[in-house]
């Protein structure tokens, strides 16, 4: 084998971060299989010389496994004949364990189901949340998928169709977990499978659950359906940690770091250095949770909101995922099924009527929130909006009807929340 | 002919995690009381029942060959208890139910050249995608652009300097796969794109590229006898977003296709609702194979950041609170009429977060 020379590509090998140059090289020089040696040294061939170009060189097509539509990313070389080894590199997207669990079993075999059949490189995980099997032929695509599918694997989602979902640590780990994420996650992509492996959407759509409002995976900002747990009691609070903390860090830096830093100002120090929390004003933020676990937790009352819409700049602009469902607790089956209902009433809509190529989060704006809602037999709350509108041009002629909805839900001088 | 008989795929899904997960994670799933920090990189969990997790956080370089993953497999069977996760942002947590094992699990990571860190007020891994590696319409290599940049880093990575986290992403195209960061850096193409006319007809569904363009900018025509299409180039903003329906409509450019920074993006809900990244630099030369530019501006952003900003600001805060001007004043950049947003639309009135009264 003649080794392509990487003088680019080596200067990326110095310095104390570790080096993929140096991994992918690892691959080349030393592993006992010519094909992956071979497959190895090619790819660095071409990443070479997109180094030296500033160009890249691969181009899509369509690889599937037999019985699906998607869940690969075809790669094929436009400089397959100076790098013929690396010419077709597909990439399997394979959905990881909720929460992204592994042992050190499952990853070894995982290991070697691929050394069998890849080119030996894998990232955990790409952005949507996929394990990224990086590099295979058209063939050993089909091959490797076999392998793993027959011990729990399966694969994810591309192109227009419902993708790897991700969920965070959660209540595995998590002391501000809120809702018992894996179960949600699994619920509701494993409900869409159908929709995942033969992509026939409008466009993507991403499911993305955070046990509490820190949002660890990103999902108001990345999903399209953000599932984030909250709750709606009073948070707990163990003055004595309190106490504790004051007399640890000062009352100064209480103040300083966490009193004046609440966006509602709903927290005050008694004279006793006790924390006083107007609990009806805590809008979940977390920050006060976050500087002092010991003491602060989220109440007991928990269940989850909904915001749908979240996406990046393409192509009417950056959307943020909006709150659908401000809060709905996650106890019984029943309710795990009132949360796979909204999620299929949301996705037929989206199916019949965003434009091609168009997110949900656009549809929305293009429709107005109000006709999503009344299609999804979804009751107005003001969750949903940071101000009622500005705009005068707006018909009320039904008002009385409007207003006999919302006092049917909710008498007077009753808490909106006990209704929902 | 024979058939070939295929095997029918196993439609199983996500799988279940629990059966990874750590016995005294099972054991109080749901139930964890509080958390410390004893030191940079490492977590630990204390549950109502007094039970308590060790977790040791190592960064990698992502895109890992078999020996990498292998040897991370090994050091958590010698070293650990066999129980491993992976973050959001590519790093692997080694779980362990005696912290005693920290200490040894952290020197066998460090010794086989991962870094443990990246916990609280640190630089975090970088978030990013695949670039030249194998993206179909990358403009730079993030992967490059990353270890360039995380090498001088890294010491931020390793500690709790910071005035709080610091999430740097890096992404190949405007289509911002990296995602919103405090600190993104992302192509910015500068030049409409160029058309192989020749191409076109056989390889683009021209309709669908028509209706792909933001600005109405694309439109049929024909060019040398042959169906084509063709750009407005005033109107045209080089976002790029013809060129994966349509790679005759070249937009990347080893010249032209800069790169851009963002900051300010901000996933969390704690204190203010969760933020997009703005623009505060661009026009930086795409430079490979250590994009030195990038690295000297992203430093100069972060030693402003950490010179001046409160303890728990993330630099979303910390620029919300001192203003605009003196960011470009503390940071030196100029200020032009592109950090001026004279596109989009708004959606300012609905609820984007999940700051809720009950």
């Amino acid at each position: 084998m003649n080794k392509h020379k990487t003088p680019m590509l080596d200067q990326l090998e110095s310095g104390e971060w570790p080096s993929f140059i140096s991994g992918i090289k690892r691959l080349r020089d030393d592993h006992p299989d010519q094909r992956i040696r071979e497959t190895t040294n090619d790819l660095l061939g071409q990443l070479e010389h997109s180094y030296e170009t500033v160009k890249g060189y691969w181009k899509g097509g369509t690889v599937s496994v037999f019985g699906y539509g998607g869940g690969i990313i075809p790669r094929f070389s436009e400089v397959g004949d100076l790098f013929p080894k690396s010419r077709e590199f597909h990439t399997l997207r394979v959905q990881p364990p909720a929460g992204n669990y592994y042992t050190t079993g499952i990853l070894r075999r995982l290991a070697d189901s691929w050394e069998k059949w890849g080119s030996g490189l894998v990232t955990f995980h790409g952005q949507t949340g996929n394990i990224m099997f990086i590099g295979a032929t058209t063939d050993n695509t089909q091959h490797f998928f076999d392998e793993i599918n027959d011990y729990g694997f399966d694969l994810g989602g591309a192109g227009p169709c419902v993708r790897t979902a991700q969920s965070c640590v959660g209540s595995g780990r998590c002391e501000q977990s809120c809702a018992n994420e894996h179960k949600i996650h699994r619920k509701l992509v494993n409900n869409f499978l159908d929709e995942m492996h033969r992509p026939a959407l409008p466009y993507k759509f991403k499911f993305k659950i955070s046990g509490c409002p820190n949002d660890c995976m990103n999902a108001i900002e990345r999903s399209d359906f953000a599932v984030i747990g909250t709750w709606r009691d009073d948070m707990q609070v163990n003055q004595n940690e309190v106490k504790a903390y004051v007399a640890h860090k000062g009352r100064k830096y209480l103040i300083d770091n966490v009193l004046t830093r609440c966006p509602t100002h709903a927290l005050s120090l008694d004279d006793d250095d006790t924390l006083r929390v107007d609990n009806p004003n805590c809008v979940r933020c977390m920050h006060c949770l976050n500087i002092m676990p010991k003491a602060l937790s989220p109440g007991k009352d928990r269940g989850i909101s909904i915001l749908i819409g979240g996406k990046r700049t393409l192509k009417i602009g950056d959307r943020f995922g909006t709150i659908i469902v401000p809060f709905m607790k996650l106890e019984t089956e029943d309710d795990y099924a009132r949360l796979v209902e909204i999620s299929e009433r949301t996705i037929d809509f989206f199916a019949e009527n965003a434009l091609e190529h168009e997110r949900i989060g656009e549809m929305i704006e293009r429709i107005g929130l109000v006709n999503f809602l009344d299609a999804l037999d979804i009751e107005m709350d003001p969750n949903m909006i940071v101000h009622p509108r500005e705009n005068s041009y707006v018909r009320t002629d039904n008002w009385d009807e409007e207003a006999a909805k919302w006092f049917e839900h909710h008498p007077r001088g009753k808490k909106t929340a006990d209704a929902v | 002919m024979a058939q070939v008989k295929r095997r029918t795929p196993i439609e199983s899904g996500c799988p279940d995690g629990i059966q990874y997960m750590h016995p005294v994670m099972q054991k109080n799933f749901g139930l964890w009381k509080y958390h410390d920090d004893p030191r940079p990189g490492v977590l630990r969990h204390i549950a109502y029942s007094g039970d308590e997790i060790w977790t040791v956080r190592a960064a990698t370089q992502r895109i890992l060959d078999l020996f990498s993953l292998r040897k991370l497999c090994e050091i958590g069977d010698v070293y650990a208890d066999g129980y491993v996760r992976f973050t959001i942002r590519s790093n692997i947590e080694f779980m362990v139910a005696d912290g005693a094992k920290v200490d040894g699990l952290i020197e066998a990571l460090e010794q086989s050249g991962f870094v443990v860190g990246g916990t609280r007020n640190s630089i975090a891994s970088i978030s990013h995608t695949q670039g030249w590696l194998h993206c179909d319409i990358p403009a730079t290599d993030a992967s490059g652009v990353v270890k360039s940049m995380m090498d001088q880093l890294i010491d931020e990575f390793r500690s709790w300097n910071m005035p709080n986290r610091v999430h740097i992403t890096t992404s190949c195209c405007q289509i911002n796969c990296g995602g919103q960061g405090d600190i993104a850096i992302n192509i910015q193409h500068t030049k409409p794109p160029k058309i192989n006319h020749d191409q076109v007809a056989n390889v683009c569904e021209r309709p669908s590229v028509v209706a792909r363009c933001p600005v109405a900018a694309i439109r049929p025509a024909m060019v040398n006898g042959k169906p084509s299409l063709e750009v407005d180039e005033r109107k045209c903003v080089c976002c790029g977003a013809c060129y994966p329906p349509c790679p005759p409509m070249q937009i990347n450019d080893p010249e032209h296709s800069k790169l851009a920074i963002w900051i300010g993006g901000n996933h969390s809900n704690a204190r203010g609702r969760p933020t997009f990244q703005k623009l505060v630099a661009a026009g930086i030369p795409n430079n490979p194979p250590r994009w030195p530019e990038t690295t000297a501006i992203v430093k100069r952003i972060l030693a402003a950041y950490k010179d001046n900003a409160r303890d728990w600001e993330r630099i979303n805060d910390w620029v919300e609170r001192i203003g605009w001007p003196r960011f470009f004043e503390l940071t030196e950049l100029p200020f032009t009429k592109f950090h001026i947003d004279n596109w989009r639309g708004q959606q300012k009135s609905l609820n984007a977060s999940t700051h809720l009264r009950f």
